[in-house]
């Protein structure tokens, strides 16, 4: 049984590597201030601790290739990677206190091992991290010797703990504004959890997790017994309640949420917009965020006072109409270019529309239209909503339900089925008689419109329209919260916008690392479960199909999301 | 069948009209600009140095991108972070042998060490991007490799933004590169000789190694046919890994003479620089070397002189704030009418 060690040190070794990072990256640091049990455990102290359970079980886990090994080899695999973690991360705090690296590493502060060390100075510090390590390594090792329903239960429910202490500012804001001071009260303290609020949580979330797994199959059973329109009535009633709570959202988490949730609302129907042109038609487009810039300019133009030269002083609503017009134009305008580029060269080529459309909205030269990089200012409401965030929610709300429903029933018509053949071979499907052209130019014309739409909102929402706000990274904001959603469907969209703009709107130790954690969510998702969180059934069928198959060549061809090279169609 | 033709007609009409306005508002401009003779024929000379001295940055980082591309047929999207993590890393090296006293005692040795630690660094994170995030997926559908190398590229960018502070650090001055020379009637700093000149020996020694070398033999092998040069026995994976190691290489080396250049670091140094140099891969015509170096160099150029040269006939005010508005035109129109790139190979179109 030693062929397992060198690869349960080699987990460590990466484990180490990872507390390393998110050690000196000021990962640590920043969440020292928050508690997980209130004045016990901080969430900062906590993520080595992670570390060394991760690595202890994926080190416990043995090789589908190799025998199942014997408990005790399993606890000392698991135990010998915790160490390592635990003696690299003793190894950061030395070097830490015993060298100045803040001239390069701005992190690595005498604050860091303190940190690491749990407070208990360099020598006892020292033991508490290698011991931890080794311990928390075992225990996550452990793991696999519980039955499997029990380990997954304590696995999820810890997480989910650790989110719920995460959430204080948002489930206590939610609590406090409903009058539930009492329930609150009881649960976090000082931005954290109490004791009592850790064990509670942590207690009935791995029994829910636990019941569900030994009943659940049974009331999927019961569902699927139901007749048919039973089944269409109980769904009915889930989207009724789901409608209520959603017109109810505003009173419910109060002001200062609901600004978040205007923000979630808004990244919804960019990603509803992005997810037609990718999703659907299978188009990378990198410079989407050209549309949401247009989008807001535009509106700024038509309707704010303090537009430079041309100030018609429209009304929003009035001005909307325009503003779609204008993206159905600006969608033409960037789609015909790169009607003959395929994949790469296309995702490139977006970008760098992208780049050009904030440069010149940007510049001296388009100062007297666009205000330069002063922007405009004063964009008016849209009356009879104010830009109060409880009153703005509300159309924010109706277009994203619009879009919805237009992007469900494309995804269904004639015009979805042509682009999911484009987006499978883009030759087999002019072959079959589809006007590649005509469906390109309406993916873009109309993911344009939605990206206008969602940009109109922005610049009312804020008031005021800057250049600076239309970078790059709004593109890829967006395109992370589809491919996290799961691409093509709309469920996925919201499900991405809630985590990758939501949470980070929510936790503002997050929104620092935000493009760092965007940064991983794509390459852990395409590495992992490129089809997303919540994927479509089909997108689903079609990715696992293609990892079945070994030869290369197969597999391009059978996913063919797009060929290589620019290829001129004509 | 006819309605078909006449719809491509109206796209290829579109698109001439689109690409001609653009050389022809080019072209008026500069006319414009050349007959009011705005610009004094010592600073059109210093635009032309900068340019070229600025290409061979872009030429040496657009090697990485066409020679990935030539053997995976995949856009290395983090290549600009490499080159980034290359500047930075000069940079500490600089700062440590400046703080030593090196810089003064012995510049060029420190020159040397600080080149050689950049190319380094930018090696092991180009090697690890292409162990994490490529080498997993090769195989996959092409969007899925794209999407990770965003991925991957965010998270080095913000790595370096977490590991070195979101602020601009300033370069410590080599004083061994002051002065300028003059040669004939060309005057340029000592900076930009050793930049041009350090960029020209860097693509020399490349192109000895993939011409003279067996590695290279290898290398140009695998780029015509993955699976016949795996028949002839050579181990594709270890020439996979040789591009990146190579690629990062010349990004390393780049990094440190951008930084001679324009004297500062910040983790968002990359993108622009990686998104130019792959405009210059594509101009060259993507997988080919030579093309890569010399689409580098109009870059620079075109990036330096345009804005002058197009736009201020017309009166625009500040016209260099449009210069990446040019840069990326210059991509969108080489995609449009000639998309294997000026040396590319004709069967690519």
């Amino acid at each position: 049984m030693s062929t397992p060690l060198p690869r349960a040190l080699m987990i460590g070794l990466f484990g180490g590597i990872a507390g390393l990072h998110v050690s000196l990256v000021g990962i640590v640091n920043t969440f020292q201030t928050r508690d997980l049990i209130a004045d016990i455990v901080t969430i900062g102290s906590v993520l080595p601790m992670l570390i060394a359970i991760m690595v202890g079980w994926l080190a416990g886990s043995t090789p589908k290739h190799l025998p199942p090994a014997s408990r005790s080899s399993t606890l000392l695999h698991g135990a010998a990677a915790g160490t390592v973690v635990g003696l690299i991360l003793a190894g950061l705090a030395l070097l830490v206190n015993s060298v100045n690296l803040t001239w390069i590493l701005v992190n690595a502060r005498p604050q860091l091992a303190e940190i690491l060390y749990f407070e208990q100075g360099p020598g006892l510090g020292s033991v508490i991290i290698i011991g931890g390590g080794l311990l928390l390594g075992a225990a996550g090792a452990g793991l696999h010797l519980l039955p499997a329903t029990i380990a997954r239960s304590v696995a999820i429910s810890g997480i989910v703990t650790i989110i719920a202490a995460l959430m204080e500012p948002f489930i206590g804001a939610v609590l406090r504004n409903v009058e539930l001071r009492a329930i609150e009260g009881f649960l976090y303290q000082s931005g954290g959890l109490t004791v009592q609020g850790f064990i509670l949580v942590f207690v009935l979330v791995a029994a829910g997790i636990y019941g569900w797994a030994k009943r659940g199959d049974r009331a999927k059973a019961r569902v699927a017994a139901m007749p048919p329109d039973r089944r269409r009535a109980g769904k009915l009633i889930a989207f009724a309640v789901l409608f209520g709570i959603l017109l109810l959202l505003p009173q419910i988490v109060g002001q200062r949420l609901s600004e978040v949730v205007g923000t979630v609302g808004i990244y919804v129907l960019l990603g509803l917009g992005l997810n037609i042109v990718v999703g659907f038609a299978g188009l990378l487009d990198l410079g989407y965020v050209a549309f949401y810039a247009v989008g807001a300019y535009t509106t700024a133009l038509l309707t704010s006072p303090a537009s430079p030269v041309f100030n018609p002083e429209l009304p929003f609503w009035a001005a909307l109409p325009f503003v779609i017009l204008a993206a159905a134009f600006i969608g033409l305008m960037v789609g015909a270019p790169v009607l003959r580029l395929r994949g790469d060269y296309l995702a490139i080529v977006t970008l760098g529309f992208g780049e050009i459309a904030r440069e010149i909205f940007k510049s001296a030269w388009a100062q007297p239209v666009t205000g330069g990089a002063q922007g405009i200012l004063s964009v008016p409401e849209p009356l009879p909503f104010t830009r109060d965030p409880q009153s703005i929610y509300y159309p924010i709300l109706f277009f994203c339900i619009i879009a919805a429903i237009a992007a469900t029933r494309l995804a269904a018509s004639r015009v979805g089925r042509a682009w999911n053949a484009m987006r499978e071979d883009e030759s087999v499907a002019e072959a079959t008689g589809i006007n590649t052209v005509k469906y390109k130019l309406l993916a873009f014309g109309l993911g344009a419109a939605f990206g206008c739409v969602s940009g109109a909102f922005f610049g009312t929402k804020i008031g005021v329209v800057f250049p600076d706000s239309f970078n790059i990274l709004v593109s890829i904001n967006a395109l992370a919260l589809i491919i996290l959603g799961g691409m093509g469907n709309i469920a996925g969209v919201v499900v991405g916008a809630l985590v990758l703009v939501g949470l980070p709107e929510l936790l503002r130790e997050f929104a620092e690392y935000r493009l760092l954690i965007y940064g991983v969510v794509l390459v852990v998702m395409m590495l992992l479960r490129p089809e997303g969180l919540l994927p479509s059934r089909s997108r689903r069928a079609e990715l696992h199909e293609v990892s079945d198959g070994d030869d290369d060549d197969m597999y391009a061809d059978e996913a063919g999301i797009d060929t290589g090279r620019p290829v001129v169609s004509s | 069948m006819r309605g078909r033709r006449i719809r491509f007609n109206l796209v290829n009409l579109f698109l001439w009209l689109l690409g001609g306005g653009l050389l022809a508002f080019a072209g008026f401009g500069s006319f414009l600009t050349l007959a009011e003779g705005r610009i004094q024929p010592s600073q059109w000379q210093s635009l032309v140095i900068a340019g070229i001295a600025l290409g061979s940055v872009y030429a040496l980082i657009a090697l990485g991108y066409t020679l990935v591309y030539g053997i995976l047929f995949m856009i290395n999207f983090a290549h600009g972070e490499v080159f980034m993590w290359g500047a930075f890393t000069a940079f500490f090296a600089a700062t440590a042998l400046n703080d030593a006293g090196m810089m003064v005692s012995n510049p060029v040795l420190a020159f040397f060490l600080v080149l050689a630690t950049s190319m380094l660094v930018s090696m092991l994170v180009a090697l690890m991007l292409e162990r994490v995030a490529y080498r997993p997926l090769r195989g996959a559908p092409r969007l899925v490799p794209l999407i990770t190398a965003i991925g991957a590229s965010l998270f080095l960018q913000y790595t370096a933004r977490g590991f070195y502070g979101s602020g601009v650090r300033a370069y410590p001055d080599y004083t061994l590169f002051d002065g300028t020379i003059s040669i004939g009637f060309l005057s340029l700093s000592v900076k930009q000789a050793v930049v041009i000149l350090s960029a020209v020996g860097l693509m020399l020694a490349l192109y000895v190694f993939i011409n003279r070398t067996r590695t290279g033999r290898a290398m140009r092998a695998v780029s015509e046919d993955k699976d016949v040069a795996a028949m002839m026995g050579i181990n594709v994976d270890r020439i996979i890994v040789t591009t990146f190691a190579i690629g990062g290489l010349l990004a390393g080396a780049a990094g440190i003479l951008y930084t001679l250049i324009f004297n500062q670091v910040l983790f968002f140094m990359g993108f622009l620089p990686g998104i130019k140099a792959f405009t210059a891969a594509v101009l060259g015509g993507i997988g080919n070397v030579i093309g890569a170096a010399l689409g580098g160099l109009i870059l620079g150029v075109v990036e330096q002189l345009g804005p002058n040269l197009f736009l201020s006939g017309y009166g625009v005010p500040s016209p260099n704030q449009l210069k990446d508005v040019i840069a990326f035109s210059v991509l969108v129109l080489v995609l449009i009418f000639r998309p294997s790139g000026l040396l590319g190979r004709k069967e690519n179109t």
